[in-house]
């Protein structure tokens, strides 16, 4: 008993620590008060200053443009190439997985530099100059934080996959394109839609790669592409966590929450569900 | 003939990116690291880097601090992940997917609101972050990488052989042993693969020492991220490119325990 006490207080003030420093931001959020820790009555000022700055709106707008755009690429180009390298011959496959491999392992601030350095030497040669930096180098930062997640995400669905239902397809008279997109695509779905979330997450929580490769474009115009992330870290830079970003921060978790909570329930469900059926197979 | 290679076409678009903002990004960081400004080859960054007692002090500091906060991770991370997969304790998912929820709210955001946090608390001891960066990175380190070392732990601790734990018991290990001779081994995957998920990013992280620091703790990181301030390519890329190899060196000495690396940064879904 007492070490069931002792094991549950441990684990619940690790998770109090963590939670910290979001719970303050979010119960100080339901007030006007703009100083550190004071409070001063129930409000939801902050939430309508919130919508009312211009700043924030774009930043959020234009990280979420991002995140679903290169979510959307990332998952095509990496779910097509997952059924390509799968079909491909074993030496193919060992190099472009090796490849794909470099940057699941390397440091964010190593693929940002290599990626900066490479835009800037293609301006400085081949555009006369000018910097190319724009919507387009930003986009192609976050899908090569993206893609090898998705490949990693694809590939063990593909190989559980019978190999000979392709040519199956085939004999029964269907086209290529359809055999993919009819017997294939459904057989991995699961693992493309994980993909899916897991590239937009990572899209949205991004600095270091958005700080380098951006510039001018998307709801900023032709200033510097401002995402969340960078608005955040150069306000923060200056001072306390402002405001109405207490109100932004309640919003985000709620949006979490649900999605967690239900994201649990289904998993729940589905292993009960599997549970259930097994116990029935076996009794019969 | 023609649909034979229609399905391996599809690898075309995949393979080329790669090759385009992986392979080459890569190659340019070499170029770099080995020309001044002009595009002449040099040896001007490789000289500069280890004749600066600043840079090589930093590279020092940041693999100090990488190690301190594993040390950390692991010693917080390691009964917590016990326990979480102990049905005696826990029997609920939820309550692992608690720990991995704050990864989804914006990491720069957090980071602010834990330095607001602290300022307030140092403030009741009459001190500032300024005054205490070191404390302040360390907090900011684990409590952002603590859920990345649970996870990877967790995985292995489901799989943990309880009837081998008791064998040792009964054979006369005391607890100690018990846990050096068997419990660590059994476990030493997870150990592994936590341990990469905390020392790197730590080596290269930016936001955090630069936030919780106020800019008084350099890491790698942050070296890297003031040569791209200061538009010094060649400098970056040098620094880029130890980072590069060590990152290679560590992974390829570790070769033996690591999975296929998918569960690296963000492996809930």
């Amino acid at each position: 008993m007492v070490k069931k006490i002792f094991a549950y207080s441990y684990i619940y003030i690790i998770l109090l620590i963590l939670y910290l420093p979001i719970l303050y931001l979010i119960v100080f959020s339901f007030t006007e008060a703009t100083t550190l820790g004071s409070w001063s009555g129930f409000s939801l000022q902050l939430y309508s200053d919130l919508f009312k700055n211009e700043d924030v709106m774009i930043a959020l707008g234009n990280t979420l443009i991002l995140a679903c755009l290169s979510a959307l690429v990332s998952t095509v180009i990496g779910s097509l190439g997952a059924i390509g390298v799968y079909y491909c011959k074993r030496g193919f496959r060992t190099v472009i997985e090796n490849i794909n491999q470099v940057p699941v392992v390397n440091a964010e601030i190593v693929i940002a530099m290599s990626l900066t350095v490479m835009f800037v030497f293609m301006g400085q040669n081949f555009f006369g100059g000018e910097s190319i930096f724009s919507f387009w180098t930003l986009l192609a930062g976050h899908c090569v934080l993206a893609i090898p997640f998705v490949y990693l995400n694809v590939k063990p669905k593909l190989l559980q996959m019978d190999p000979a239902l392709y040519e199956a397809a085939m004999d029964l008279g269907s086209s290529p394109t359809k055999a993919i997109h009819k017997v294939i695509i459904p057989q991995i779905l699961p693992g493309i839609f994980s993909g899916l979330l897991l590239s937009f997450t990572l899209s949205l929580d991004d600095f270091i790669v958005t700080a380098f490769t951006r510039g001018p474009g998307l709801l900023s115009g032709a200033a510097q592409i401002e995402t969340l992330s960078t608005l955040v870290q150069s306000v923060i830079k200056k001072g306390a966590v402002p405001p109405e970003l207490r109100a932004l921060t309640t919003i985000i978790f709620l949006v979490v929450l649900v999605i967690v909570l239900s994201y649990s329930i289904y998993i729940n469900v589905k292993r009960k569900r599997i549970a259930k059926h097994h116990r029935r197979s076996l009794n019969a | 003939m023609k649909y034979k290679y229609f399905r391996k076409g599809l690898a075309l678009p995949f393979a080329l990116f790669l090759i385009l903002f992986v392979i080459i990004p890569i190659l340019f960081i070499i170029f770099y690291a080995f020309t001044d400004n002009q595009g002449f080859f040099s040896f001007d960054a490789v000289v500069s880097f280890f004749t600066s007692t600043t840079k090589l002090n930093v590279l020092l500091v940041s693999i100090l601090v990488g190690l301190f906060n594993t040390v950390l991770c692991l010693l917080i991370g390691f009964p917590l992940a016990y326990l979480l997969a102990n049905p005696k304790f826990n029997k609920n998912y939820v309550l692992v997917m608690l720990f991995v929820m704050p990864m989804w709210i914006n990491f720069v955001l957090r980071t602010g609101a834990l330095r607001d946090l602290l300022s307030i608390v140092l403030g009741w001891f009459n001190t500032t972050n300024g005054e205490h960066p070191l404390f302040c990175t360390m907090v900011g380190m684990v409590t952002n990488y603590l859920p990345f070392t649970i996870l990877p732990l967790y995985s292995t601790m489901l799989k943990l052989d309880k009837s081998q734990i008791e064998a040792a018991q009964d054979l006369g290990c005391n607890p100690f042993k018990t846990f050096t001779r068997n419990i660590i081994p059994q476990t030493l995957p997870g150990l592994v693969s936590a341990s990469m998920m905390v020392f790197m990013p730590t080596i290269s992280s930016y936001v955090i020492s630069d936030t919780l620091s106020e800019g008084k703790i350099m890491l790698f990181g942050n070296s890297i991220y003031l040569s791209f301030s200061n538009s010094d390519w060649n400098g970056g890329s040098f620094m880029s490119l130890i980072m590069l190899i060590i990152i290679f060196i560590v992974m390829f000495a570790t070769k033996k325990f690591q999975g296929n690396g998918s569960e690296r940064r963000l492996s809930a879904w």
